[in-house]
Formats: structure tokens, C-alpha cells, sequence
């Protein structure tokens, strides 16, 4: 890989250990992916504050204690523990205090600590175009395909060597040839009523991500105009079931004005259809159990955006949850004040739920054990609860999530799924 | 006298134990347990299969980048293989070596082999890896 004189001086020491760690671990990602150059990047959103172990910390803090800085804007990802708030859940203080530590590591380097894993509804949300190193699949799907941004699929440890040294090795979704579609979903049959529902999106991104594993699906046959929570539901649904980095839906997406754009003039490697039956079948796989008694219900992955703070409130105005299930929303601290200034959160504390900021249940240990069913409107949460939190999980529209809270037990409206 | 195959290397470094070997991608997040060098993904074929200390040949990572993290602190615990042979450029195992190196001065040796090359070693062969790619398959010493 040739290296600029830059890039030279970085390797080698003459802007400090931190940055020369970073680029020497950039330049031998490079060799590996055969790179011929590096380039530079605008913005980083760093993965790598998740606490795994001992081995992240001490990744996190050798790079601190070496004086590593950010040089281009970096936005934070979730971390392991809710900072304020996690003494009100069962997190071990074992883990408490480490993963916190490696928050405050990252947070030293001067990134932001935005904490959330959708930092493209924050003030970092990039640009069109713009080179990017993004961490965490959902962000990463959204920033390539909504917005029109480049980033590659960033692993925890290498999104900080980027934010460090502001340089990428050239591959993949950064350049313009590698961003054409791969595969051809046609959708046909689906009644434009199920696909204005909001549920009808993580369904529809649970089966195209299991379709596509980690190509370029180009998507055609809906006629709706979806909406930012839309797509973005959607989005993490694909990096989900599947590793899906970039989506062309055309008409929606900003490299899919036509199928032949999204295609970039080639043709598909593969045609694939798929109708009602097929999203049915989604549908049913997003629910392990709906028969049993339900502990939890649990919205927010990504986290929640004011436009669903709003529209959540007034579902809960004046109503309470069932003693027996809880009821919880994670969100990112800049949402939840927001939130409470256009007194959308005062309802959801007076139906008796609760918020958890900075993390998800996902990547802090704060359930407790007698929760055995989630209910979520999240593909992301249906789809990792029963393998890490070893939960049952019923997937529902965020309707049939209150009114289950509400009852005690699930509640699921299935005229549009179950005929 | 073993066979010599190459390879292309990916992360250098010597290693020497028994082969493991499956023909499907594994995730280590959820499918590695860290403390203990266990395969514990129930749905793979080498689920129950110790992988510490052995030389583990997969086509290569699956699924969740937090793979990189697993694998990390599996050779911070002492729990890793002692080295990764693949079938396919794997960025995410290759990344986690790299940065065992520079942190704790352990990389594991990542390599990877041709189709043809990665279908002629098998579970249960004694593997040399060598720095410059060259492998020695042979039967258990």
C-alpha cells in the first residue's frame, strides 16, 4: 500500500505513540483488504466503547494514557452502562465500573459523547458523499444507504485508529465502483396498507437481510414513500439478519433515482421475488413465543427519536401499565431532553415507564432474571434477545406493545399478518 | 515427512497443534466462549469442540464485527487458538490478531488458504505454520 508522507510520519512516530499504534494497525488492515492507498475521512462514529472484557479497556486506556486525540468530528456509540441511571437495575458493579471506564477513555480522546447507536439523527448525522468511518451495523447501513455517506463496515478497534489518524485504507464501500447493487429483491402483492404500517418495515428488512447476507440488494415493486423511523427500522433489520452495509431502494434512496443507476448499468447477479407469503414468514420468525406470560415490553433499537417519543405519547396519555410487566424505552441522552422539553416523556413516566439512556439491554447486563418475555416493535431486539439475554420475544407494532403493557399480556392485532 | 502447502499470510507468526477444521463461518460473538476456548454457537457443527491452543480452520468470521472483541480477549485469557487458518481475506480475524500484537505483543497467526489447499487439511492432523506461509500437514506426532 503506498503512504502518503503523512501517513509516513504518523507510522513512524513523529505525531506520538497513540497515532503511530493506530496507523500501524490501519496500515496492516490496508495490506490485508490488498489496498493500494489510503484516504481521508470527515467524520468517525466509534463501536469500540462497548466493554467486552479486560481486553477492550485496555485497548481504550493504552491509547489514552499514550495522549491519543480524534482529528475529525467523532460521535460516541452505545456503551456498556447507563452512566446515570444504571444503579436502579440489577448491573453487576463489577461491570459497572469498567465499562465506565472505558467510556471515559473514549471520551478523553475528544470524542463526543453522544452514547447512542443513531448518531445520523444527532448533529453528526454526515452528508451526502462524505468519506466516513462508521461503527455499528444499524449506523452503518443507514449513513451508506439513506444518506448517501461512505463508509465501510467499521469493527470495533479499527473506527478508533480512523477517528485517531483521520486516514482509511481504500476499499470497498468507499469508492463510488463497489456501490452498485448486487442483488434484485422485487416485491409484488403487498397491499399498500401493510406497507404504510410501521411494523411492515423490520419485517421486510429481517427477510431482505437474510436474502442478501452481506451483499448490495437493490430494492423495486413498493410504491410508498417511507419515512426516516421507516428506513431505519428497516436498516437494522438487514444488519441483522444479515450483514448488509449498503441498501438501494429505488425511488427512495439517494443512489437509486432508477434501477439502472442503483445498479450502476450492470445486471443483478441474482433475481429474487418475493410476496406476502414470504413476509408472513418474517413476520412469525421475529416472535419465538406469544403464548406465554409477558414480563417486559421494550422499545427503542435503534434508540428512540423524538418523532417516536411523539408518537408514543399520546398511546400512553392518561393510561397506566399492568403491575406485572415493565415497561422501558432506550434513547440517547439528547433525545430524552428534547423529548421532556416538548413534554412527550411526562406521559410515559405517568403510564409507569421507564427510560434507560447511553446503552441498550443488549450491551449492558441490566435485565433482571425473572424476566423471561420481551415484547419489542424492534427486529434488532427480537432478533439477539433469545440468543444473549436468553428471553423468549414477541415482536408486535408499537400499538400492540402498549395495549400489551396495558392488559398484562400479549395483545397482538394480526388481521394484516395472519390472513 | 508431512505435506507442504502455502498460504497467504494474513497476520505472521509460528504456531504448532492439532487441526480443527469446519467448513462453516462462525461468529465468536455468542459462538466463542472467551473464558474457556469452547465453540458454544449449539447450531455449529464444532459446537462442544475445545479451540484453545489448537489450529482452527474456518472459511472465516460471521455476522457481528464484535467478533474482533471476542477473539481479542480470548488471547489476552491465554483461551485463543494458537492459530486461524481460513478460506476466504477475513478483516475481522485478522484485525483482532493485529491488535493482540500491538497491544500484548501475542499475535495469533492468521493465514489464508485456496479452496483446494483449505479442503485437504483436516481435524485431527498435526499443523505447522510458519511465518512465511508455508504449512506442514502430518499426522499426529
Amino acid at each position: 500500500m503506498k503512504l502518503s508522507p503523512t501517513d509516513r510520519d504518523k507510522l513512524e512516530g513523529r505525531e506520538g505513540p497513540a497515532s503511530a499504534m493506530a496507523m500501524s494497525i490501519l496500515v496492516r488492515m490496508g495490506e490485508v483488504l490488498e489496498a493500494d492507498h489510503m484516504i481521508d475521512i470527515e467524520a468517525a462514529h466509534i463501536d469500540s466503547t462497548l466493554y467486552m472484557g479486560q481486553a477492550t479497556l485496555d485497548f481504550a486506556e493504552k491509547l489514552a494514557e499514550m495522549g491519543a486525540k480524534v482529528c475529525v468530528p467523532t460521535s460516541l456509540n452505545v456503551g456498556g452502562v447507563d452512566q446515570q441511571g444504571w444503579q436502579s437495575w440489577p448491573v453487576p458493579a463489577t461491570w459497572a465500573e469498567p465499562a465506565r471506564r472505558q467510556m471515559d477513555a473514549y471520551q478523553s480522546m475528544g470524542a463526543v459523547p453522544t452514547w447512542t447507536c443513531a448518531p445520523y439523527q444527532t448533529a453528526f448525522r454526515p452528508k451526502f458523499g462524505q468519506q466516513i468511518a462508521w461503527g455499528e451495523s444499524n449506523a452503518i447501513v443507514f449513513a451508506n444507504s439513506v444518506i448517501g455517506a461512505r463508509t465501510e463496515r467499521y469493527p470495533d478497534l479499527l473506527d478508533i485508529c480512523a477517528a485517531v489518524t483521520g486516514r482509511v485504507p481504500a476499499v470497498g464501500l468507499h469508492l463510488e465502483s463497489n456501490r452498485g447493487g448486487q442483488l434484485m429483491i422485487e416485491v409484488s402483492g403487498v397491499p399498500e396498507s401493510l406497507q404504510s404500517e410501521d411494523s411492515f418495515y423490520p419485517v421486510f428488512g429481517l427477510l431482505v437481510g437474510k436474502l442478501a447476507g452481506d451483499r448490495i440488494p437493490v430494492l423495486t415493486g413498493l410504491n410508498v414513500q417511507p419515512t426516516e423511523d421507516q428506513l431505519k427500522a428497516f436498516g437494522a433489520a438487514t444488519a441483522s439478519s444479515g450483514s448488509v452495509a449498503l441498501f438501494h431502494w429505488v425511488g427512495v434512496t439517494p443512489e437509486a433515482g432508477t434501477l439502472e443507476v442503483a445498479l450502476k448499468g450492470r445486471q443483478p447477479e441474482e433475481v429474487i421475488r418475493v410476496g406476502i407469503a414470504d413476509l408472513k414468514a418474517a413476520w412469525r420468525d421475529l416472535t419465538t413465543d406469544s403464548g406465554g406470560k409477558l414480563d417486559m415490553v421494550v422499545l427503542g433499537s435503534p434508540h428512540f427519536s423524538l418523532d417516536e417519543f411523539r408518537r408514543l405519547a399520546p398511546m400512553l396519555d392518561g393510561r397506566s401499565r399492568h403491575p406485572d410487566v415493565s415497561f422501558l424505552v432506550t434513547s440517547s441522552r439528547a433525545m430524552a431532553a428534547l423529548a421532556e422539553k416538548a413534554g412527550v416523556l411526562k406521559p410515559l413516566r405517568e403510564f409507569g415507564g421507564r427510560v434507560t439512556l447511553d446503552t441498550c439491554i443488549l450491551t449492558t447486563p441490566m435485565l433482571p432474571s425473572e424476566v423471561k418475555t420481551l415484547m419489542t416493535n424492534s427486529a434488532k431486539y427480537a432478533y439477539y434477545s433469545p440468543g444473549l439475554l436468553n428471553t423468549q420475544v414477541v415482536f408486535g407494532s408499537l400499538e400492540d406493545c402498549v395495549q400489551s403493557a396495558i392488559e398484562g399480556r400479549v395483545v397482538r392485532d394480526e388481521s394484516l399478518w395472519a390472513a | 515427512m508431512g505435506r507442504l502447502i502455502r498460504g497467504r499470510v494474513l497476520v505472521a507468526g509460528e504456531a504448532e497443534g492439532e487441526g480443527l477444521m469446519t467448513n462453516e463461518p462462525l461468529s465468536f460473538w455468542g459462538g466463542y466462549d472467551q473464558t474457556t476456548g469452547e465453540i458454544i454457537d449449539r447450531r455449529h457443527p464444532l459446537s462442544g469442540q475445545m479451540a484453545s491452543g489448537r489450529i482452527l480452520g474456518l472459511p472465516g468470521s460471521r455476522g457481528s464485527s464484535t467478533t474482533t472483541a471476542v477473539l481479542l480477549e480470548a488471547v489476552r485469557r491465554g483461551t485463543a487458538p494458537a492459530a486461524i487458518l481460513t478460506s476466504t481475506t477475513d478483516s475481522f480475524l485478522a484485525l483482532a490478531s493485529i491488535v493482540a500484537d500491538e497491544l500484548y505483543q501475542r499475535p495469533v497467526p492468521v493465514v489464508a488458504l485456496s479452496a483446494q489447499n483449505f479442503a485437504a487439511v483436516h481435524t485431527g492432523d498435526w499443523i505447522t505454520v510458519h511465518a512465511d506461509g508455508r504449512i506442514e500437514v502430518g499426522d499426529h506426532p
